[in-house]
């Protein structure tokens, strides 16, 4: 038994008569970082919603840090931290006064300190007493992301971190969350960027129709790249390619 | 699950500490909720106040609680729009995935719509005052008036809250208020219902506004208010405990 921060088995979700997620399967293990990749619509952020206690799964079982999704959220979400989609920043309130607010909402004991080591951290001193609404994208994301490490959650959950910024500032998000890592924090992200997901996961899982159709370390993916490959020995496939070949294989079938 | 319900109270403190720096930091939101109802009062007392007929000497005495009125129901859909950001910038799932108690949230918003409504208030009775308001009521019926305008500020917050939580658009989320502030002006707020046709009347009669302006005018004058106050209390609290209702309702499938 490997320790699993997160294993989701069976999963299903549909909004009304459309059905998202159609029996998804996967395990996180502790202290690493996983990739949930897949298009627009695919169901990523569903997953992400319903890890972290959002959204109600219709069937299958899904467990956080040890605890049931569905009847213990309460102990997930001790445990847990979310960054949405869209950087939920409060635009009214400075940097400052958004890490302080997050900071006495986990109850620690010295909140302008914790912001303040953040906003450091983060290279957000400067703007620290402005208004979060003039941020520049980049700047929000790492508010963003700030905010949901304040109080040393074990697993965070990063839904499309990256999208929408440009490449600095996407290399610098890159940055942020190896350092998690590297501190022992388990981290689920999802993407769009397949070289996301190839820079910075122990494991990539891809989510396509409603089910994982491929899931492994990137070494593992590359192997189930068909023969094709063969003719360019030379040449590193990209996780891209196999990502076309194996939704191309299953289209075809 | 004990250490969420623990902190209740502290949750809720942040919120309304947030959500009340979000009314100072927009402190036109409670010019804009003042200036209607002002612009009326002075529309109603300097225009058309001559060619009423109220029984009352002063006018400005009788048209004050129908305006306090209207400016509650204006006031309450900036709650309606700040709950809709909330929801529509994630913040509201952000709050949710933390280990707080889940209804701080709203709560928070609750009690900065009582505090921001109170301070629009009091702005208009001042001008009010200017004008040649006077009260000879004491500290208890005052006490009674403030009770039913805050009971009525939280029936309309609650109404203001499904609006905010249900609406798709920022429009959506506002717009249930324009009927709200027309309901005065077919009430006794602004003339006495006699003087309408009978259809009009018997609506004017039975629906809230009409008897919480006239417990509200009763206690201003220091007179006895009868059976006025208890239809207008129960109003207030039907209508709040509807709303609230239906309001946990969209808060709960909301996200
Ligand atoms: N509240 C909802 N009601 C109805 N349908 C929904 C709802 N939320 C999502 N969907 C639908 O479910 C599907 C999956 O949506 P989801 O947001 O999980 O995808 P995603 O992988 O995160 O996409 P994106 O990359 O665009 O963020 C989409 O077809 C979407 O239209
Ligand atoms: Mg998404």
């Amino acid at each position: 038994m490997t320790n699993n921060s997160i294993q989701v088995k069976g999963l299903q979700k549909s909004y009304k008569q459309h059905q998202v997620l159609k029996g998804v399967d996967f395990e996180v293990e502790q202290g690493s970082i996983f990739a949930l990749l897949g298009s627009n619509g695919a169901g990523k952020t569903t997953a992400v919603k319903i890890l972290t206690t959002l959204l109600k799964p219709d069937s299958g079982s899904v467990t956080v840090n040890g605890f049931d999704v569905a009847t213990r959220p309460d102990h997930v979400r001790q445990a847990i931290s979310l960054t949405g989609q869209f950087a939920a920043v409060d635009e009214i309130l400075t940097g400052r006064e958004n890490l302080v607010m997050i900071a006495k909402l986990r109850h620690l004991k010295n909140p302008r300190q914790v912001a303040d080591d953040m906003l450091k951290r983060f290279g957000l001193t400067d703007a620290a007493d402005r208004r979060a609404s003039t941020y520049s994208g980049g700047m929000r994301r790492r508010l963003d992301i700030a905010l949901s490490i304040v109080g040393k959650p074990q697993i965070i959950f990063l839904d499309e971190p990256t999208t929408g910024l440009d490449p600095e500032a996407r290399i610098e998000v890159w940055k942020i969350v190896k350092e998690l890592a590297d501190g022992g924090t388990t981290i689920f992200l999802t993407t769009q960027y397949l070289e996301e997901a190839e820079q910075l996961a122990d494991r990539i899982a891809i989510l396509h129709e409603g089910r994982i159709i491929a899931n492994g370390t990137l070494q593992e993916l590359k192997k189930l790249f068909p023969q094709a490959k063969k003719e360019y020995v030379e040449k590193q496939s990209t996780l891209e390619e196999i990502f076309l070949a194996i939704i191309g294989n299953k289209e075809a079938v | 699950m004990e250490t969420v319900k623990n902190h209740f109270f502290s949750d809720m403190g942040v919120m309304l500490g947030r959500s009340m720096r979000h009314v100072f930091r927009s402190m036109d939101t409670i010019v804009t909720v003042c200036v209607t109802p002002i612009a009326m009062m002075l529309l109603f007392v300097y225009v058309f106040g001559g060619a009423i007929q109220t029984g009352m000497d002063n006018y400005v005495n009788y048209l004050l609680p129908g305006i306090l009125l209207i400016a509650i129901a204006s006031g309450v859909a900036y709650t309606s729009y700040r709950l809709f950001l909330d929801k529509q910038r994630g913040i509201i799932e952000r709050f949710h995935s933390m280990p707080i108690a889940r209804s701080s949230v709203l709560w928070g918003h609750v009690l900065t719509s009582l505090v921001s409504n109170a301070l629009s208030l009091v702005v208009i009775i001042l001008v009010a005052l200017l004008m040649g308001f006077r009260s000879s009521a004491g500290l208890l019926p005052w006490l009674a008036v403030v009770g039913i305008l805050a009971l009525f500020t939280l029936a309309l917050t609650w109404v203001a809250a499904i609006a905010g939580l249900s609406a798709k658009t920022v429009e959506g989320a506002s717009a249930f208020s324009y009927p709200l502030i027309f309901l005065p002006f077919i009430s006794s707020a602004f003339v006495p219902t006699d003087s309408m046709p009978t259809v009009v009347r018997v609506f004017a009669e039975n629906q809230p506004v009409t008897s919480i302006v006239e417990a509200i005018r009763a206690l201003l004058a220091d007179q006895p208010v009868g059976n006025e106050i208890w239809t207008a209390l129960a109003w207030c609290v039907g209508i709040m405990l509807v709303a609230y209702i239906f309001a946990i309702r969209a808060y709960k499938r909301g996200v």
